[in-house]
């Protein structure tokens, strides 16, 4: 019998009655009395430099209220990268300002070097167009390979040969690594490239600033993942306003993806402009702004080697990368295709020996920063791709290549050449999960079936692994990390009984306030009606540090269940005193507090009236009140796996790549809401499907965006995917954090552009097309076409 | 100027400019910020409204040639009585919506496909939904909110 409520019941979201009736608050949607708009002036050239910029037309325009360039930020900060990477020779990475206004240079189209208040947002859009601007256009650096090799050409002046760092991981096993190729039987070698994207989430970014000058305080509603992080970079980076002065809100998030855990320059310069005219300033990007101005993803080239002997066991593995940055480093830039990417290099798989180099090279392009997965989906791309190019060169099937190399489900906890600790894991289970889903047996017919209709099908595997949860804050700052990562709740009994919960994790779509009422109601014993999730503004929730990284259960949750702990301990406490019982004989079970073996009990609402009211309370050993705050550091990533299966079939006409089939048996730990579970699993495929298939981000060679629209940037649309099978009933749960739970938010797009390319390259070698061992993505029809014809 | 329509049953009015969108109008002249904007060159169908009944995004048309008819917007979905209609009832229960960006576009427009065609097919839904982007659910619990609505036996699609 599925359950109804609490751990494991698929709830039904309470967000949806309000977004279902158009009561969701945006941050467009607000608007404050008084407020004025504010547009962006943004670079239509990819590399100039600025000489003058002349904005007395504009100040005269009907309705202005003030112009501001890159001249007006000089005296405050500038936006950091989040984490400092080392290079493989010890030296520190470089890091090129990042000012809120482009200043003295414009480094991509679409840089906002100028910045327009009006009473209406049309007339601040019409002066943007009468800003005179003189700019001599430099050469644009577009390609990453060029970018290094010709250091006379610079992004940023101060960084000779446009790159911020070569990493090597692990450095020290290099020489080990190489040694292992010389003598190997067989070596795979594969040349590819992981697709830059634009996240795309449907909601575009938007930002209201609003300085009250009675008070000197600061507000920011904005579109963040993450507002603690915002303010925390604006106070003691950018702006400079103490953080006590400054709360930002983050009302309903409308997706994210990861574009919107960084803090971008509209949001800094809002602010200033508020401040400057003593009135709220309102900006919403247009979908065309935010293709230009909302960070990319991916955009790696890699060069991958898998060595093994005759029988197809991996000795050894290494990986050059060329990781773009874009024009500047946006916040997590830095630790993406680093610590996201190369620790994944070991995959599932006992491969011994790893190592991983990347390069990080600046470009005349949008800056690029985590997207959906980060780091993890070009690991296991790149893996994936390789092992199946492998075991065809080998003659090994390619469950049985993978079968022969996962890591026993008897070896955990198991240390990865590559850094990491896998706490648990049956790699074994979701692929034996995965080919009972997806009838393996019964293909061969179907692809009779489907070249009688003139198509060819293929299947492709993937086996995948992810790093969650990225933790332990002190490893991570040993690493060159910032911040911390760990998360923090709050919860609130209040005198009536029922509950607040304020949590540093934020809501884009992940339906927290229903997950999160589920976790307290079983926890505490209590009517999920009875508990609110407060998250999303940074004068309530205690400092936690948002959601991404599909971390959101596995640490904020972890953190609530801290803090409900804290609550039963403290219950006891007082019902020890208000049942004159030992504190030790008091337990607490289904919302009661009881003296063991006795019917004598108290309930949740009655202990929490006594704490507030406190007439029968032991007043000299306790505080009254009812309020915990737990922070939540995990011990060790969580590692979610799985495995994902991927049928297609490829007209020889067209070479269009019809996906008629997707299975996914996936390990997430225990799962609270299996109903948002496979919520997300379904959107991190059909954004894996994107990047197989449709999504790419395109450059000419002077750095003009060439997909700038929803034009000529092909997103998933509902007839372009299937309905899928999805599956989460293999679990070992994470053996470090309190709910067992790993996460699930970034599988789909993980596990799933392998699983499709794999299968396309199945359906064409079965076809006959031998030459064919790999083609780069998004597979076109056009380029599958292409490959076709030799 | 001052543009008039009967939105969701009622009379209403704003001051415009000529060059206001159907959308805007809705969003800052009437304060009915359900209808959602989520781009700029009508790609995405997050702005759907009905128009006279027709499913039309209101980000494509000019408030001014709206004006003396009738537009129902999401604001204006529910039942009388403020619970859910069918459609809007089975997105909540198929978890056909996860940040609710696209949702009101989405619930817009396959109340449209149900008024044309009560008893759609899967490929159907897929079809008529290809103007509206979900950046969130895959679609997936989308099209099966829509086929439920439709009194269809969901579990037809895919297993889960
Ligand atoms: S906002 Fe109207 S179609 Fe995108
Ligand atoms: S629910 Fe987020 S875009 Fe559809």
């Amino acid at each position: 019998m599925p359950k109804d409520g609490g751990i494991g019941a698929s709830t039904l979201r309470r967000e949806d009655i309000r977004f279902l009736t158009g009561k969701g608050r945006y941050t467009a949607d607000i608007s404050l009395r008084g407020q004025a708009h504010a547009c962006f002036l943004r670079s239509e050239v990819a590399h100039g430099r600025i000489r003058s910029i002349d904005t007395s037309a504009a100040e005269e325009m009907p309705g202005v209220l003030a112009v501001l360039t890159g001249e007006d930020f000089t005296e405050v900060g500038g936006n950091p990268t989040g984490w400092l990477v080392q290079s493989r020779n010890g030296a520190t990475m470089k890091e090129p300002k990042r000012p809120v206004l482009a200043h003295g240079k414009v480094r991509h189209v679409g840089d906002a070097y100028a910045m327009v208040v009006a009473e209406t947002y049309e007339q601040a859009k019409d002066a943007c167009e009468a800003i005179e601007a003189d700019i001599e256009e430099l050469p644009a650096i577009v390609d990453m390979a060029q970018a290094v090799a010709d250091s006379s050409n610079r992004v940023h002046d101060e960084i000779e040969d446009n790159v911020v760092f070569d990493w090597g991981w692990i450095e020290e096993n290099r020489a080990a690594v190489d040694a292992a190729f010389e003598t190997a039987p067989h070596v795979t070698t594969l040349e590819l490239v992981n697709n830059r994207l634009s996240p795309n989430a449907m909601e575009p970014r938007a930002s209201i600033g609003d300085f009250d000058s009675g008070t000197g305080d600061y507000k920011l509603y904005t579109t963040s993942q993450n507002p603690h992080l915002t303010r925390l970079l604006i106070s003691a980076f950018v702006m400079g306003i103490p953080e006590n002065k400054l709360t930002v809100i983050a009302p309903d998030v409308g997706g994210g993806f990861g574009s919107k855990i960084y803090h971008y320059g509209e949001e800094a310069a809002v602010l200033a402009a508020s401040k400057r005219l003593n009135r709220p300033v309102k900006w919403v990007c247009d979908r065309s702004e935010a293709f230009l101005s909302d960070a990319h993803g991916r955009d790696h080239v890699t060069k991958i080697q898998l060595a093994t002997d005759r029988e197809g066991n991996f000795l050894a593995l290494r990986t050059e990368t060329l990781a773009n940055m874009g024009a500047y480093l946006s916040n997590f830039a830095t630790c993406t295709p680093t610590f996201l990417h190369g620790t994944l290099m070991a995959g599932p798989y006992r491969t011994p020996l790893v190592y991983v180099n990347v390069k990080a090279v600046l470009t005349n392009t949008v800056p690029v920063d985590a997207y959906r997965g980060a780091g993890r989906p070009e690991a296991t791309y790149s893996l994936e791709r390789v092992i199946d190019k492998a075991a065809d060169e080998l003659g090994i099937d390619p469950w049985e290549i993978r079968r022969r190399n996962f890591i026993d489900p008897g070896a955990f906890p198991y240390t990865t050449p590559v850094g990491l600790v896998y706490d648990t894991g049956n790699y074994h289970a979701t692929m034996d999960k995965l080919r009972e889903l997806s009838d393996v047996a019964g293909f061969e017919a179907r692809a009779e079936e489907s070249r009688q209709r003139g198509k060819l099908r293929g299947f492709g595997l993937s086996t995948w692994i992810e790093a969650c949860g990225i933790a332990p804050s002190n490893l991570v700052g040993v690493l060159g990390c910032r911040v911390g990562l760990y998360d923090a709740a709050t919860i609130r009994v209040n005198a009536t009984g029922n509950i607040s919960v304020l949590v540093g994790a934020h809501s884009h779509g992940q339906g927290h306030e229903t997950v999160f009422a589920q976790l307290i109601a079983e926890k505490l014993g209590v009517d999920a009606n009875s508990v609110e999730i407060v998250h999303g503004d940074t004068s309530k929730i205690p400092f936690g540090m948002g959601t991404y990284g599909s971390r959101s259960l596995a640490v904020c949750g972890s953190a609530m269940m801290k803090a409900a702990d804290k609550i039963i301990d403290k219950g006891k406490k007082i019902a020890a005193h208000m049942l004159e019982a030992a504190e030790g004989d008091i337990e607490f079970t289904d919302g009661s507090f009881s003296v063991a073996g006795t019917d004598r009990q108290k309930s949740f609402a009655e202990i929490a009236f006594s704490a507030y009211v406190p007439h029968n309370y032991p007043l000299e050993t306790l505080e009254p009140g009812l309020e915990e705050t737990a922070f939540y550091d995990p011990a060790n990533f969580t590692y979610p796996a799985g495995a994902y299966g991927c049928e297609v079939e490829v007209d020889p006409e067209t070479g269009g790549v019809d996906i008629v089939r997707f299975t996914c048996a996936d390990d997430f730990g225990n799962v609270i809401n299996p109903m948002i579970v496979q919520g997300q699993v379904h959107g991190g495929v059909a954004q894996g499907i994107g990047q197989a298939l449709l999504e790419g981000v395109v450059y000419n060679e002077d750095g003009q965006l060439l997909t700038g629209s929803y034009m000529d940037y092909a997103m998933p649309r509902a007839d372009d995917v299937p309905s899928f099978t999805v599956d989460h009933s293999c679990v070992t749960p994470c053996t470090h954090n309190p709910l067992g739970a790993k996460g699930c938010g970034e599988a789909g797009a993980i596990g799933t552009p392998p699983a499709v390319v794999n299968a396309v390259v199945d359906a064409l070698r079965r076809a006959g097309h031998d030459h064919i061992t790999h083609i780069d993505m998004p597979l076109t029809p056009s380029r599958v076409w292409t490959a076709m014809q030799g | 100027m001052k543009v008039t329509m009967t939105v969701n049953g009622r009379p209403m009015s704003a001051e415009t400019e000529g060059r206001t969108l159907l959308s805007s109008f809705l969003r800052e002249g009437l304060g009915l910020t359900g209808t959602h904007v989520g781009c700029d060159t009508t790609q995405c169908g997050a702005c759907t409204v009905h128009v006279d009944g027709e499913p039309v995004k209101s980000c494509t048309v000019l408030a001014q040639d709206v004006a003396g008819k009738s537009v129902t917007t999401i604001e204006g979905m529910a039942n009388k009585d403020g619970s859910l209609s069918v459609i809007q009832q089975a997105f909540q229960d198929h978890h056909g919506l996860q940040c609710g960006f696209c949702t009101p576009g989405m619930v817009m427009i396959s109340a449209a496909l149900l008024n044309e065609k009560p008893n759609p097919t899967e490929e159907e839904v897929r079809h008529y939904l290809k103007g509206n982007i979900c950046r969130c659910t895959g679609y997936h619990n989308i099209v099966k909110a829509v086929m439920a609505a439709a009194g269809a036996d969901s579990r037809k699609l895919a297993a889960e």
